[in-house]
């Protein structure tokens, strides 16, 4: 029986569909990727897992119960990190520590929590507030924040699509060395296919919305730990790749609606405007290299 | 005539209170009319240096540049550029946004034709429903066609693009490269592009230039691409040489582009902070670390 499930999940906000007929199943352990578009409706897929939405029509199971409500058996990492600004990476992950087992002792709350923030390396940042932090380390007290409160499932609005292209190589590295280390099952969502590559055992396309749904899944079937440039001379990973891509770029296709309208382009040539102008003396009309020519596109 | 563009012996230096930095130094680079050149590099190894004194838009310091047979003095509309941010004004919609350098060019055509012009561009970049809304009311990707329009739209001799893809996100990348390819094609206008995204590099150009670090950066070495065009990117991606370009690219940008900085390690650092490599000649870092 499938540990996360979605059957149907359809979600619209005021007459815009978002999300139509969406379903999914993950198991116990799993790490997914969910790669779409911006504007393709990720998040509010995520936020109905995490039950901070409520879909229109279908269930959202985990664990074969339905989930209505936010709880702390999903752990969710958000993209602009929404760490405390007042507190330091030690009470901002005490805060959630403390909600979520409030009858644990004081001393075993904080060893809790130490044991987490040196998991992601920011044991000696311990003390400082997130305004003193980089993004990177904002983010990664964000991922530790989500695992302290030990969920069955983490879930992980693109968590780094605002960090630059360097960090966001460290933390992907960090992000499967958790993985490996805890097993947690794992939604991703990302719209760098290389990054779902890079991390997922699985990768369902999101197409491109309005009233976007999942498409078939793409298994990545690369032995772990995974290097990155190691990866270059797989054919499983240049064919996934090119697969996943190709299969992206035509779903965003076809949601264009082909209208052929009929454009005029003029053939003049362009003036040089380092020379003086000609004034009424001067040659005032255009110079064109032929007759106007008419030019059928093509557009979305 | 066979260089239609020639950067000679190009030198940027800044006065710096040690002597002058040498930015970019003795930089030599030959383009064929209608040949899409790529420059790759690390962030702030000069490339975007080389972009901005080939748009005018920065004073040249030694050496010389020819477009079409004349040494550049200057910005002018005979070079197109695309910035990284699109640089809307953002009082104006999109359609008088292209147009209002349209106008300039083209002030000996008509009215009706001018306008024409501007949206035939805008439509072949696919803004077709939206060219009058405002740009606040358009996603940053869709803010970036308008920037490509607006640069194609002056027929230039030449394309500058400054990593114009930097700021999106890559399925938005991917998918503004085929519209920029499809204007390329159409215009074959000769380009200078400036990225630091290798498959961008691969997918769009006919000759990739490698830079190495600076300060003093100069050609590292220079790559042929070969793919048949036009291009697919699926096509592109099945070519068998494609992976063998693409390892040489991220090889030379991990190892060989940093020939002559000091021997700080390529990987990151434990806390996920950038390396401690000349960080500070741009401002961008500073600016980062406030945003953030």
């Amino acid at each position: 029986m499938a540990f996360l499930e979605l059957i149907n999940v359809s979600k619209s906000f005021g007459v815009l569909p978002v999300l139509k007929d969406a379903n999914l199943s993950l198991d116990q352990g799993e790490f997914v990727a969910i790669v779409g578009f911006s504007g393709a409706g990720k998040t509010t897929l995520l936020n109905l897992i995490a039950g901070l939405l409520h879909p229109d029509s279908g269930t959202v199971k985990l664990n074969d119960l339905e989930i209505t409500a936010p709880g702390p058996d999903r752990g969710v990492v958000f993209q602009n990190y929404s760490l405390l600004p007042w507190l330091t990476v030690f009470e901002n992950i005490f805060l959630a520590v403390d909600q979520v087992n409030p009858n644990w002792s004081r001393q075993k709350k904080r060893h809790h929590v130490e044991h987490f923030i040196a998991m992601v390396n920011l044991t000696p940042a311990r003390d400082k507030r997130p305004g003193e932090l980089s993004g990177g380390m904002r983010q990664r007290v964000s991922v530790a924040r989500a695992l302290a409160i030990e969920p069955q499932i983490l879930l992980l609005d693109e968590p780094l699509s605002a960090l630059d292209a360097l960090t966001r190589a460290t933390l992907q590295d960090e992000l499967s060395r958790i993985h490996q280390a805890t097993r947690k099952t794992v939604v991703l969502i990302t719209n760098d296919p290389d990054e779902g590559i890079y991390l997922a055992d699985r990768i369902i396309p999101l197409t491109a919305g309005p009233a976007a749904t999942l498409g078939p899944c793409f298994q990545v079937e690369i032995p772990r730990p995974r290097d990155r440039k190691a990866i270059n001379h797989d054919s499983h990973f240049k064919n996934l790749r090119r697969d996943l891509i190709d299969f992206m770029l035509c779903s965003k296709q076809q949601r264009h609606t082909t209208l052929t309208r009929k454009l005029i382009l003029p053939d003049i040539e362009p003036e040089d405007l380092s020379r003086s102008r000609p004034g009424f003396a001067g040659r005032s009309f255009a110079r064109r290299r032929s007759e106007i020519k008419e030019e059928t596109i093509e557009v979305e | 005539m066979s260089d239609y563009v020639e950067l000679s012996n190009l030198t940027k230096t800044y006065p710096a209170p040690k002597g002058e930095a040498v930015i970019v130094k003795d930089f030599n680079l030959r383009i064929r009319k209608g040949e899409f050149v790529t420059l790759i590099g690390h962030s702030g190894c000069g490339k975007s240096t080389v972009l901005s004194m080939l748009a005018g838009l920065n004073p040249i310091s030694g050496g010389g540049i020819i477009l079409a047979g004349k040494e550049l003095d200057g910005p002018g509309p005979d070079r197109g550029v695309v910035f990284q941010s699109p640089c809307l004004l953002p009082w104006l919609t999109p359609f008088e946004n292209v147009k209002l350098g349209v106008d300039q060019v083209f002030f000996t055509a008509t009215k009706l034709e001018r306008c024409e012009i501007v949206e035939y561009y805008l439509t072949v970049v696919g803004l077709g429903d939206s060219m009058h809304k405002r740009p606040a009311q358009l996603s940053q990707g869709m803010r970036q066609r308008v920037g490509i329009a607006r640069a194609f739209a002056l027929r230039p001799k030449m394309l500058l693009l400054d990593e114009p893809f930097g700021m999106l996100d890559s399925l938005t990348r991917y998918e503004l490269q085929q519209v920029l390819l499809q204007l390329w094609r159409k215009n074959k206008v000769t380009a200078l592009m400036v990225t630091h995204d290798v498959d961008e590099a691969l997918f769009l150009s006919d000759r990739i230039v490698c830079m190495t670090d600076g300060p003093a950066a100069e050609v590292g070495e220079i790559l042929h691409v070969n793919f048949p065009r036009p291009r697919e990117r699926k096509a592109v991606m099945e070519h068998p040489d494609y992976y063998r370009l693409r390892e040489q690219l991220i090889e030379f940008l991990e190892v060989r582009a940093h020939r002559n900085s000091k021997p700080t390690p390529v990987a990151p650092t434990p806390d996920g902070l950038r390396p401690p490599t000349a960080p500070s000649r741009n401002d961008k870092p500073k600016l980062e670390a406030i945003t953030a």
